[in-house]
């Protein structure tokens, strides 16, 4: 079998174990890159240099005799919104154009220390802000199931690289679901950790008290010891968690589901929603309860205001965070003739620099915290925000877990929401209550729909630091699905 | 609620620091309409018996030893700058004229 069909797992244990070399590994993905990614545009920027001297180092520390850790030697997809020292940074905007970051993010510094060989870097929506990866300032991805549809976003190179095998792993981050929906609409699995349990320092801010690092993967395990290789306590960001990571890769092994408690959402499901995605998810409630887990309807009647409240939230501290971007001290600079004044070239910059959604974004968050505007929306939604966490503090009262589908319909062709703001925000339904509560959550694949043959995914939420229960969940499912299949989901994708 | 005109887009641009072209300005205004329009929902569920949350976990100023540490050279500060002079980032003139 080829080198790039095998699981990270796998990979790691060849590597250890000095049958393959982390070089060959790493050539074989950089081939299968110049094959496939002109089709797909999911990297950005490509290190094959960097990735073989990575790669070289790995050997030579087997070689030493040295005792590697899980996912050394393994390649990995790092998502353009990451800060990178020795590759561009920039967060698929058009203002960060060749930007050079003088620091490493937390997240890459801990790829590097758990020897995994950075790829390079994949496209996204600019600055995270997206469903679709439609708004990068490089050009769209393509979802390798369908090179007319989108990848979900805004991590869409991530989980196009994953699931077109040119990377075993890839990082994401999610916001307000920036990596379940990818990973939904890709047929791979995608985790969003508890807030808090993965560094910011160094993830270019969307909107801070929801921006969440997390991983990509092909299946459940691969995707838990991801997320043990870079989560943790980190004192450069003050907004992260003092506790142990969450057992995941134990919990992920393990995969067993009986006597769990498990709560249906009622509020997501029914008008709006693709009756192939419904039919998939509950076929995949059935074969939860059939493995011995307990199921029951959970209402969390709160739900239905949070997107509503995200895209007041996040806007909002969108239109702060971006503010930094002004042309004076890094990215681009337009019109500074000599004659103009700085507040007349940051505006320039600005105009030039973004593109219409963030654009859109900076305005809906200036005028969510304008005075007179601010008790009616920006207030409002902070209040919602209390509701959703105590929706979800009731609802873990009953059950251990609550299921969803990741996303209301497949992955939608390119272009088809473009112009549409509202219905492109849809995409986040029913991921967007984790972030604004903080919970962890996960999306694995639950089968194709029958109108179009397109992967759906299954969302699953825990309590917050509840993070090893979306694994065991994921972990149960996916074997179950896959002896049903006869192999994974992705190994029905047509070949690129 | 009232509807976003055209003006209030120029006056958010103008606060956002986004030198829009007029063309865009009723481009913005009917797209920024719609999405207030949805949005203010949130004000059906808001009421006053409900404490508002800016985040997720209920951390309180989390502070570290004020101690010196490494930190980035002048050098490395300054790679990135779209003009540079003695050391330090070159902008525009900040003052208006009559300074």
């Amino acid at each position: 079998m080829s080198l790039t069909r095998k699981t990270a797992a796998e990979l790691g244990a060849l590597v250890a174990s000095g049958e393959v070399s982390a070089v060959e590994v790493t050539q074989a993905h950089l081939d299968r890159i110049a094959e496939v990614d002109p089709k797909v545009n999911a990297f950005l920027h490509v290190a094959a240099e960097s990735a073989l001297e990575q790669a070289r180092a790995v050997d030579a520390r087997r070689a030493a005799g040295e005792e590697l850790g899980p996912l050394a030697g393994v390649p990995i997809a790092h998502k353009d919104v990451f800060t990178t020292t020795d590759m561009p940074t920039t967060a698929g905007s058009k203002i960060l154009e060749g930007y050079r970051p003088p620091y490493d993010a937390t997240v890459t510094a801990r790829l590097r220390e758990a020897g995994l060989v950075i790829l390079g870097k994949t496209n996204l929506d600019e600055f995270a802000m997206g469903s679709s990866t439609e708004n990068s300032a490089y050009g769209p991805t393509r979802n390798p199931w369908d090179l007319g549809r989108i990848p979900g976003g805004s991590s869409g190179g991530s989980s196009a690289a994953v699931a077109s095998y040119q990377a075993p792993l890839s990082t994401g981050t999610d916001t307000g679901g920036s990596i379940r929906q990818p990973a939904a609409v890709t047929g791979i699995v995608g985790m969003k950790p508890t807030y808090g349990g993965s560094s910011r320092y160094g993830v270019i801010a969307f909107a801070s008290s929801l921006d969440t690092p997390g991983p990509f993967a092909r299946n459940v395990l691969d995707a838990a010891l991801l997320h043990e290789a870079f989560s943790g306590h980190d004192v450069m960001d003050t907004t992260s968690i003092h506790a142990e990571v969450p057992p995941v890769a134990e919990a992920a092994r393990r995969g067993d589901v009986a006597g769990l408690r498990v709560g249906v959402v009622k509020e997501f499901g029914g008008e709006g929603y693709q009756p192939g995605v419904l039919a998939r998810f509950h076929e995949a409630v059935d074969l939860l309860e059939s493995l011995g887990a307990k199921v029951v309807e959970v209402s969390c009647p709160s739900f239905t205001y949070a997107l509503p409240a995200y895209y007041l939230i996040a806007p909002s501290e969108a239109s702060s965070n971006l503010a930094r971007f002004d042309g004076m001290r890094y990215g681009l600079r337009a019109g500074d003739d000599g004659t103009r004044s700085a507040e007349e070239v940051m505006a320039l910059t600005r105009a030039e620099g973004f593109g219409s959604e963030v654009k859109r974004r900076i305005m809906i968050g200036t005028y969510a915290l304008s005075s007179g505007y601010y008790d009616a929306y920006y207030g409002s939604a902070q209040k919602v925000r209390t509701l959703i966490s105590r929706d979800f503090d009731a609802a873990f009262h009953q059950v251990d877990v609550l299921v969803s589908p990741t996303t209301p319909t497949t992955a939608f062709p390119i272009g088809e929401r473009a112009d549409d703001p509202m219905a492109m925000y849809l995409a986040d339904l029913c991921t967007i209550p984790a972030n604004l509560a903080g919970n962890a959550a996960i999306s694995v694949p639950c089968g194709l729909a029958e109108e179009d043959g397109l992967p759906v995914g299954f969302q699953i939420m825990a309590p917050v630091l509840g993070d090893e229960r979306c694994y065991r969940v994921g972990a149960a499912m996916e074997k179950a699905f896959e002896d049903r299949w006869g192999g994974s989901l992705l190994s029905q994708a047509p070949t690129l | 609620m009232s509807a976003i005109t055209r003006d209030e887009v120029a006056h958010l641009a103008r606060l956002s620091r986004l030198a829009l072209a007029d063309t865009e300005l009723d481009h913005y205004a009917a797209q920024l309409d719609v999405i207030i329009g949805a949005v203010a929902r949130v004000a059906e569920v808001a009421t006053d018996d409900v404490p508002p949350s800016s985040h997720a976990l209920q951390l309180t100023n989390v502070y570290r030893p004020d101690e010196a540490r490494p930190s980035l050279t002048p050098q490395q500060a300054l790679a990135a700058a779209p003009a540079v002079e003695d050391d330090r980032f070159r902008v525009p003139r900040i003052l208006g004229e009559e300074a």
